[in-house]
């Protein structure tokens, strides 16, 4: 029976890695908010790979604690192992990467999301929508319970209408066992949502006392761990290996010889899977003259023995995958625990959202995660706190709160999905943003905190620490600036580093330019042993010395880009009445219905000469309404 | 990448443009102009691009048969006159074709009247169209509406725009080559070097972890030093105006097993100045650049020359004969161990015209062939024996080649030529990026900095053909490493 269960200002439906960030954002924003979830027991679940970060994905997470959100955070409890990434190459690349203990992850998220005040949790399958004139008003549960809500914001992850592939089996079913959220697809359909599938897939996991550590290479985290949360200043806690092995030529040949039997292959699935997260069998096909693909060994957990083994993600039968297991150096006589398996999944074609991740045609409906055709966790959290902040300000009847592509990562993601849409999973990649080197994590919190501290959502505590940050950055350059050495004291340092002699006094601030010159360097010529700066004011100054050019060549790219994406596309503008551009020109604008000059040149079919056309038709348009020159 | 920038410089051109003329620019009015160039020539083409441009037509032209070009099948010439509908007076007899849109230049109906040359009978049938309805264009416009319309690309735009005012025969030509699209194919292939280059640098930032080989620094620097040496040489078309110094091109041709291998090698060994070997993102044409008695020679070899020994058979008659007139230089080889053959024959038809050296070879085997007659059939060509197996007579081919050249019967023509002052703006904008992430390399600076002057200067080059980078390099990425979990 259907009752009237409760009214919130916000629901967020799915418990997810989208969904806790939405839930959270939209509570601590002031909102009163529901996290409607299948089962209670797998918030914030990590079906796939035990870790968080990454390149890429590493940035994202420093944004979204940069923003207020709860993954650096969470992960910074849960972490067994730590490791920054591209230490060789430079600040802007530099990516941290925790391996996470999964059910630990979990249950911190749980606690996190059951003492937020304003925040209610409750499980229940969504299968319905409530929608008067396009305008949404709530959900249903399965249950009959009613929910209304200025506001409902979907993390639905791949459970809608989800099926599993293990070679020829295939069923109904969510990731790892649950099941899978049938009835709300069509209803989204009939509002017009235009969903397709996708598919993605997970490796096998093992059991750690049956492998043959001896075999493989030890991978140990960090000496020195870096938090992920801007909040938290250090971590000390022992932490656990991962290990490297190979496949070997007798996987190859397995593989190949049961390739006919893969779901992929098979011809099952209809969903398309992400590039840069092949099967082991698509590897071995598309790749074929490689004998051997790395694989990681990797612990889920401290109170479980399941190993996740990274890089042998397949839909080929369960006893092949037991063979192929066993063909792999140290693995010969390894337990499977759980097969892999590949699953198909409904999700959103994103070109129908605003940057705002609101649906365009159903007004307070905003949607968030792989829902939106992404993949990983951190693409997921990302796209979660900015519907969260972005679902608050709507119903507070204030305007969106978007990040463009020279603001944050986070930006590149949102722009790149509404914009261009996505023909596969998509993941984040630092080359997707084009000015990657001003991205940086470390900068990360400067960036970004201000801006959501002005929304609502920053702690004044978060903000001030970060202003704090930039004052101290600034006062030490401007001092490094003044500060001069002379020969005689820097060179007997300088002689030690290989670094070209001084013959007269020079600025600390020109001495840390040299690329052979650290900060720590300065430090010793200066011999201040103890700094009174924390660590990542004295890694700032050094970034953004030591980088300057590039950073300020960056920079003026910026500008020119801020030129068309503030050249903004009033939302009265009828594409299909512009004469200049071309027919396909017209229908993508309409459909897309970019907000800036910006947004529209990335639409693809929207030509150069589209874009003067539209220029040129906005100058006159505007003209003609008598603005000024 | 960085396409708001590229997108914002070439806007702010047109947008110039088109407020420097004046004219309103969503206009689907029929225009019409003079297509060919002013002046006393044989024949004369006006064209007419938009809706009404059949319409405009058949008020002024009277097939020989039929009443009207409406009766005749599009794309094809319709022989008539042009008749002024006010006194029935004929002014000029006349050919005209109708181009049915979307499938034209301008993507409109198009319609050319060829008729004779010379200003007056040209000037009196567009003054009869202009009064039927017809606007006048205005420089460029036709090429305009193309591009506004997406039938070309940005170079090609601009290199019609200097075909339109292209005064001196040569521009002409150097207009024309720019119209095939031949400084957009050049800068590509630059382009796809450098974008090959960032898809190893993007990897080994993105997938460090994987099981991909990172690009070693010295290969990077070597290959961007080749890469600069290309812009540079393009670059320098510019500054000078002159020819790319690429040499002169020269085909050899020949039936099979005549040894034009065995020539290549012969040459290529007695060149004096280094051998290059320019690798192509394309591989059927291998150019190797060698330099004979001071002349330098640009060796054309295509796929075919090599694997089946006949271009002739390789690439079909009438491909040769484009791949013929491209060429500055023709070595045509006959096997004096064989009687002439047909295919002999069919060589010294398509070369007839052109500026050719022959070659005897195999002349220390038992010589079959009837020299007097090859005489009688290349007419002036010079004509030398040689034994490339006994290397004889590969004195007398340098001789003849230093004679031809010097002589100045060969010359090389105005191939490619930067014309175009934004051409050259974004040339030298990408050359001077890639220089600063070779003296990155240099500095040992972290990759992540070295990136951003290769995606600069692929931003750059993009500006000539008018693309962008977006998805290339993720593609590019997943074609070519085995990445992922």
């Amino acid at each position: 029976m259907k009752y009237h269960a409760g009214s919130y200002d916000i629901v967020v439906v799915g418990g997810g890695h989208a969904g806790c960030e939405a839930s959270l954002a939209a509570a601590r924003m002031g909102c009163k908010t529901l996290m409607l979830t299948l089962t209670l027991d797998a918030i914030a679940m990590m079906p796939c790979n035990p870790s968080i970060g990454g390149t890429g994905k590493g940035h994202l997470v420093k944004e979204i604690d940069a923003l207020g959100g709860e993954m650096g955070k969470n992960i910074d409890k849960s972490f067994i192992q730590s490791k920054m990434l591209n230490t060789a190459k430079g600040p802007a690349v530099h990516s941290l990467r925790a391996q996470a203990d999964k059910m630990k992850y979990q249950m911190e998220m749980k606690k996190t999301i059951e003492n937020e005040e304003n925040l209610d949790l409750i499980q229940g399958e969504v299968i319905d929508l409530v929608v008067e004139d396009n305008l949404v008003k709530g959900v249903m549960v399965r249950t009959g319970a009613i929910y209304y809500s200025k506001a409902v914001i979907l993390a639905t992850g791949v459970y809608l209408k989800s099926k599993i592939f293990i070679g020829e089996v295939n069923y109904e079913s969510g990731p790892n066992g649950l099941f899978p959220a049938m009835f709300l697809s069509e209803k989204l359909k009939n509002l017009g949502c235009d969903l397709r599938r996708f598919k993605t897939g997970t490796p096998a996991r093992i059991h750690a006392d049956t492998v043959d550590y001896s075999k493989m290479t030890i991978q140990p985290g960090d000496e020195e761990i870096v938090p992920f949360s801007f909040m938290n200043d250090e971590i000390k806690k022992e932490q656990y290996d991962c290990w490297l092995t190979r496949t070997t030529g007798e996987t190859l040949r397995i593989i190949k010889e049961n390739l006919h039997r893969s779901a992929f292959y098979r011809g099952d699935m209809e969903g398309v899977g992400p590039r840069y997260c092949p099967s082991i069998e698509d590897k071995v096909v598309r790749f074929e003259d490689k004998p051997t693909h790395q694989l990681f060994i990797e612990p889920e957990g401290l109170d479980t023995k399941e190993m996740y083994v990274q890089g042998m993600s397949t839909s080929l039968p369960e006893e092949v995958q037991i063979q192929m297991l066993h063909s792999v150096v140290g693995l010969e006589s390894a337990k499977l625990m759980r097969p892999a398996y590949a699953i198909e999944y409904d999700c959103i074609n994103p070109t129908q959202l605003k940057p705002s991740l609101e649906i365009k045609h159903i007004e307070n409906l905003f949607s968030a995660g792989q829902f939106n055709g992404t993949s990983g966790y951190e693409e997921a959290a990302a796209q979660g706190i900015m519907a969260g902040i972005n679902a608050v300000l709507k119903i507070q009847g204030k305007e969106p709160f978007i990040l463009d592509r020279s603001e944050a990562y986070i930006g590149v993601i949102i722009d790149d999905l509404v914009t261009k849409g996505t023909n596969e999973p998509y993941r984040m990649m630092t080359s997707r943003a084009e000015y990657r080197l001003v991205l940086r994590q470390d900068n990360s919190d400067l960036r970004l905190t201000e801006k959501s501290y002005s929304v609502g959502l920053a702690t004044k505590e978060r903000y001030e620490k970060v202003m704090d940050k930039k004052e101290k950055v600034e006062a030490e350059m401007e001092r490094l600036k003044k500060a001069t050495v002379s020969p005689d004291v820097a060179n007997p340092f300088l002689e030690k580093i290989d670094s070209t002699l001084l013959k007269a006094g020079i600025s600390l601030y020109e001495l840390l330019k040299r690329p052979e010159v650290s900060y720590e360097d300065i430090k010793k010529i200066e011999n201040k042993i103890e700094s009174q700066l924390p660590k990542y004011v004295e890694k700032q100054c050094e970034i953004v010395i030591k980088y300057e050019g590039y950073i300020e060549k960056q920079l003026r790219q910026i500008d020119q880009f801020k030129k068309l994406e503030n050249k903004k596309i009033p939302e009265e503008i009828d594409f299909n009445k512009i004469d200049g551009l071309r027919l396909e020109a017209r229908q993508k604008l309409t459909d897309i219905r970019p907000l800036s000059v910006g947004q529209a040149s990335r639409i693809s079919g929207v030509s150069p000469a589209d874009i003067s056309v539209l220029l040129v038709y906005l100058e006159q348009r505007r003209r003609q309404k008598g603005g000024e020159a | 990448m960085g396409f708001a920038i590229i997108c914002y410089n070439t806007n702010s051109i047109l947008i110039k443009d088109y407020k420097d003329r004046g004219v309103s620019m969503f206009l689907d009015d029929t225009i019409a102009a003079i297509a060919t160039a002013p002046g006393e020539a044989g024949i004369g083409i006006i064209r007419i691009s938009g809706e009404k441009a059949l319409l405009i037509t058949n008020k002024i032209f009277r097939p020989i048969k039929g009443d009207s070009l409406s009766d005749y099948p599009a794309r094809r010439l319709t022989y008539g006159h042009i008749i002024n509908p006010e006194n029935s007076e004929k002014i000029d007899e006349v050919l005209v074709v109708y181009m049915d849109a979307p499938y034209t230049y301008t993507k409109e109906d198009i319609i050319e009247i060829n008729c004779h040359g010379g200003m007056i009978p040209v000037k009196r049938i567009l003054e009869l169209i202009l009064k039927q309805g017809a606007r006048m264009a205005d420089a460029g416009e036709f090429t305009k509406r193309a591009f506004l319309n997406g039938r070309i690309d940005l170079a090609q735009a601009e290199a019609v725009m200097d075909l339109i005012s292209a005064k001196t025969e040569k521009g002409f030509d150097v207009a024309l080559d720019q119209l095939e699209g031949s400084l957009s194919k050049r800068v590509e292939k630059y382009r796809n070097e450098v974008l090959e280059l960032l898809a190893h640098i993007e990897v080994s930032i993105d997938f460090s972890e994987e099981d991909v080989d990172e690009i070693a620094l010295e290969l990077l620097l070597a290959k961007s030093i080749d890469i600069e040496k290309s812009l540079s040489n393009l670059l320098e078309t510019a500054d000078t105006g002159k020819i790319i110094r690429e040499g002169l091109s020269t085909v050899i041709v020949g039936k099979p097993n005549v040894g034009k291998s065995s020539l290549l090698n012969t040459l290529l060994r007695e060149s004096r100045a280094i051998v290059t070997d320019v690798p192509g993102t394309t591989r059927d044409i291998i150019e190797e650049h060698l330099n004979i008695k001071g002349i330098p020679l640009k060796l054309i070899d295509t796929a075919g020359i090599r694997e089946t020994e006949d271009i002739v058979e390789q690439i079909g008659v009438k491909k040769s004969k484009e791949f013929f007139n491209k060429a500055d230089l023709i070595i045509f080889m006959l096997d004096a161990s064989r009687e002439i053959t047909v295919e002999d024959m069919d060589i010294i038809q398509l070369i007839k015209d052109k500026k050719a050296l022959v070659l005897i070879n195999k002349v220390d085997l038992p010589v079959k062939v009837d020299v007097e007659k090859i005489k009688d059939l290349v007419g002036e060509k010079r004509i030398v024996k040689v034994s490339l197996a006994d290397e004889t007579g590969i004195d007398k081919i340098e001789e003849y080649l230093e004679e031809m050249v010097y002589k100045g019967e060969v010359k090389a023509k105005d191939r490619l030529m930067v014309t175009n002052v934004r051409h050259k703006n974004a040339l030298e904008r990408g050359l001077k990026s890639l220089q600063d992430g070779i003296q990155a390399i240099k500095n040992k600076l972290p990759m992540d900095f070295i990136e951003v002057d290769f995606k600069n200067t692929w931003d750059f080059l993009g500006e000539i053909t008018g693309d962008t980078v977006g998805e290339d390099l993720i593609d590019h990425i997943f074609q070519n490493f085995c990445i992922g979990k």
